[in-house]
């Protein structure tokens, strides 16, 4: 190839090109892109580049037993690694069954390709067999989506594709690629030159007044409020976050994406706000006279009835999409960018703020509550949810990456695991995927090989994707599973019993032996009944060189407190009752009555 | 909320399969009321050029346009509702109209600046481009002597004066600042 090196510098060498069919270039286009794992299945349109694959031995290719697995793998890899996550299926019903894992990437702006076979170019729209619209079905539900059907747009689509998905706000990317495209071949020099898309501009900055008006409006609080977004994790602001609380004492608030954006255990941080959030967070919420939002973007669950929303309150919003400002809650000082630039602008310009009395009148919200420690309370036999995760918690020194599944189990460990550090709690928010959570952490423990990695599911949930445990024994993931396991559809039921007369339609549910089920899979299984056998079982699943589940028995009808139903004024919580003639109840009451 | 107007937008998209479907389909998602769309090739290869109208308030109007630039394939958008400018739709009118009253029809098409491009033994195409104001004004001054079938586009605007904000930034990316760039 030497001919063709001709204006060229000394130091630079041009990439040897090759004549490579498309699925080869499919392949070394990936690896080329910095992947090593590829969660998949298998399929008629996407046969020829399954057979190339074993040319790519640095590429470890996952066999999942649904393609939904394989979109939630992909998503956990990308949010456990902050890099992008692949999956890859094959046309009609492989490309279909990705749906529901692209739309959770989308809602919570995780960066994944999905690469899908289509069938040949010359069959597209004859209804042929196992042919699907996918670029059409997927449009709505993707930052952007391609079809190729030329093999040397393969390269340079797959290029755009990461690009666009990690780039900006990040977002699922779809690239549907034609059978016939997989087959012929082309010359292929991977082009190593940055992406460069004529309507594409992901990085905006705010003007020098935009940054005055922020600033007097910090100058000027009483009563401020930081909440702290999924953003700031994404934009890796979590330092500056801290030194920026350090320098003013603002109280932080979180999102449930933020958690972990900004240390639990922190004097100033005040845990999660909103639907399920503690009392003393959405009541400072409604009396705070500042918030300055990082990353995040006033989601119905975060904030009850906008109209009586922080009436008090003038908002900061710092936020790269600005589609996003002004979108529920109307924006006194928008800051329109990268978390971390901007909070590195305003850093110079903030002091400490005089807010000593603000802080006290929060610390009074909080009551005794915050002091008091379910560990302390007696232990009357029954076992609670919030117990499990509490001992978890601390079995694991809060160090663990824990990923659950939807429902109350994930607000349960949203209150009662205190995550001091980013990318260590994966949870499915915006869409609230039920069977996440398994699939998720098997993608996130090839992000982190040294991390105590645990699922936290609901018996419901768990069972939507408990297939997977297949994929766990045949590729050799490890993984805890803690099943809070309570018999029932356990947020719905908990609906039902609060605003639909207590009638239990269609929540009770009977699961399978999880312990045998473990076993059936060869993996191992343990069941707890009792407080006492909680911190054993964790130990002794994270010892165990298999994948491990650990059946907890929960008391079947709890419920998640304090919760501010749906559209309902932040402010106007239910609490958990106190039944008469009994002191307490066993649970960590969360918050000043 | 502030009051909705109708709002007319400029965009220029990248010239291939499927943009306008991305774009329909945002406007669908996000629940905007469209009034009219046109979309059609410019003077440069691969790139086109839409005008459209929604009912909108201001705050609204700014969050479609970010909307849009969050499509890959749109290149630039400029909300031109308050700028001066200028807006025609075409349409075609048939009227069922014989060699009797055929002078009669061709003279109040004159009044309205329409011409006929087709003439027929018992129908007369009319052409006119205008405001909707004025097409509406035709078609009822036509209604009494039959209108057979009608045709129009949506609205074609473009700014007066120099370059077009839009039309400047499709090649030339801006650097976007503040929240009013958009």
């Amino acid at each position: 190839m030497a001919a063709s090196v001709t204006n060229l510098s000394p130091n630079e060498t041009r990439p040897e090109t090759r004549r490579l069919t498309g699925s080869q270039i499919i392949w070394d286009t990936l690896v080329n892109q910095g992947v090593e794992v590829v969660f998949g299945y298998p399929g008629g349109a996407i046969m020829p580049a399954y057979d190339a694959l074993p040319q790519y031995p640095g590429l470890r290719h996952i066999l999942v037993r649904h393609e939904q697995g394989a979109a939630h793998m992909a998503d956990g890899f990308a949010r456990a690694s902050g890099s992008v996550g692949v999956c890859v299926a094959t046309s009609g019903p492989g490309a279909t069954n990705l749906v529901t894992g692209i739309a959770n990437a989308q809602m919570d702006s995780i960066p994944i390709v999905c690469i899908t076979g289509q069938v040949a170019s010359t069959l597209i729209g004859s209804d042929a067999f196992q042919e699907t619209d996918i670029t059409g079905i997927t449009l709505p539900i993707t930052k952007h989506n391609f079809l190729v059907s030329r093999t040397e747009d393969i390269m340079p689509t797959l290029r755009q594709a990461f690009y666009i998905a990690s780039s900006g706000r990040p977002g699922p990317v779809l690239v549907d690629i034609t059978k016939d495209a997989q087959n012929a071949s082309c010359d292929y020099a991977f082009d190593s030159t940055p992406v460069r898309l004529s309507g594409y501009r992901p990085d905006r900055y705010p003007v020098p007044e935009e940054f005055e008006q922020a600033l007097e409006l910090i100058r000027k609080a009483k009563r401020p409020v930081i909440f702290c977004g999924h953003g700031v994790i994404k934009a890796n602001a979590m330092s500056l976050l801290l030194e920026f609380v350090h320098k003013t004492n603002i109280p932080v608030a979180l999102t449930l994406l933020g958690l972990g954006g900004f240390p639990a255990t922190h004097e100033r941080s005040l845990g999660m706000m909103g639907m399920h959030g503690e009392a003393w967070v959405n009541t400072a919420i409604q009396e705070a006279d500042l918030i300055i939002a990082l990353g995040m973007r006033f989601d119905d669950r975060v904030t009850g009835n906008l109209k009586t929303y922080a009436p008090n309150a003038k908002k900061i919003h710092v936020e790269l999409d600005p589609a996003e400002v002004n979108k529920n809650v109307k924006v006194d000082a928008p800051l329109l960018g990268d978390v971390r630039e901007i909070l590195r602008t305003l850093m110079p310009h903030v002091e400490r703020l005089n807010i000593d009395e603000w802080i006290a009148h929060i610390e009074t919200l909080k009551g005794d509550s915050a002091v008091r420690d379910i560990q302390e309370l007696p232990d009357d036999g029954r076992l609670f949810a919030a117990h499990v995760i509490h001992d978890l918690w601390r079995q694991t020194q809060g160090k663990a990456l824990v990923v659950t599944d939807v429902g109350q189990h994930q607000m349960w460990e949203a209150q009662y695991y205190k995550h001091d550090h980013p990318r260590k709690l994966i949870t499915s928010g915006g869409l609230g995927t039920m069977g996440f959570a398994l699939p998720a952490a098997m993608g996130a423990r090839f992000a982190c090989p040294g991390d105590e990695v645990w699922v936290v599911a609901g018996d419901g949930g768990f069972q939507m994707t408990a297939c997977e445990l297949a994929t766990c024994a045949q590729e050799n993931i490890k993984v805890n599973i803690a099943i809070i396991n309570n018999g029932y559809l356990g947020m719905v039921r908990q609906w039902q019993q609060f605003f639909y007369g207590g009638r239990y339609v269609a929540t009770p549910i009977k699961s399978p032996d999880f312990v045998k089920l473990a076993e059936a899979h060869g993996l191992k299984g343990i069941r707890v009944t009792k407080r006492s056998e909680v911190r054993d079982a964790v130990a002794q699943a994270n010892q165990n060189a298999e994948t491990t589940i650990v059946d907890f028995r929960v008391e079947q009808e709890d419920s998640v407190y304090p919760m501010v139903p749906a559209g309902a004024d932040l402010h106007n919580m239910i609490r958990r009752p106190i039944p008469e003639g009994q002191g307490h109840n066993p649970i960590f009451e969360t918050g000043e009555d | 909320m502030a009051t909705q107007t109708l709002r007319t937008f400029v965009a220029y998209v990248e010239d291939r399969p499927g943009v306008l479907n991305r774009i329909s389909s945002l406007f669908r998602r996000r629940n905007y009321n469209i009034v009219s769309l046109n979309v059609g090739r410019t003077h440069e290869v691969g790139v086109s050029r839409m005008t459209f109208r929604v009912e909108a308030n201001e705050d609204s109007a700014r969050r479609i346009e970010a909307n849009l630039y969050k499509l890959v394939n749109v290149l630039s958008v400029e909300d031109i509702t308050d700028k001066p400018s200028v807006s025609r739709d075409l349409a075609l009118i048939k009227v069922a109209v014989g060699p009797q009253k055929r002078a009669e029809v061709l003279q109040l098409c004159e009044v309205f600046r329409a011409r006929a491009v087709d003439v027929g033994p018992d129908t007369l195409i009319v052409e006119i481009t205008g405001t909707q104001d004025k097409i509406d004004g035709l078609v009822n001054i036509l209604q009494p002597f039959g209108v057979a079938e009608m045709v129009q586009t949506g609205a074609l605007a473009m700014t007066r004066g120099p370059e077009g904000e839009a039309a400047k930034s499709v090649h030339q990316p801006p650097i976007l600042r503040g929240v009013t760039a958009a």
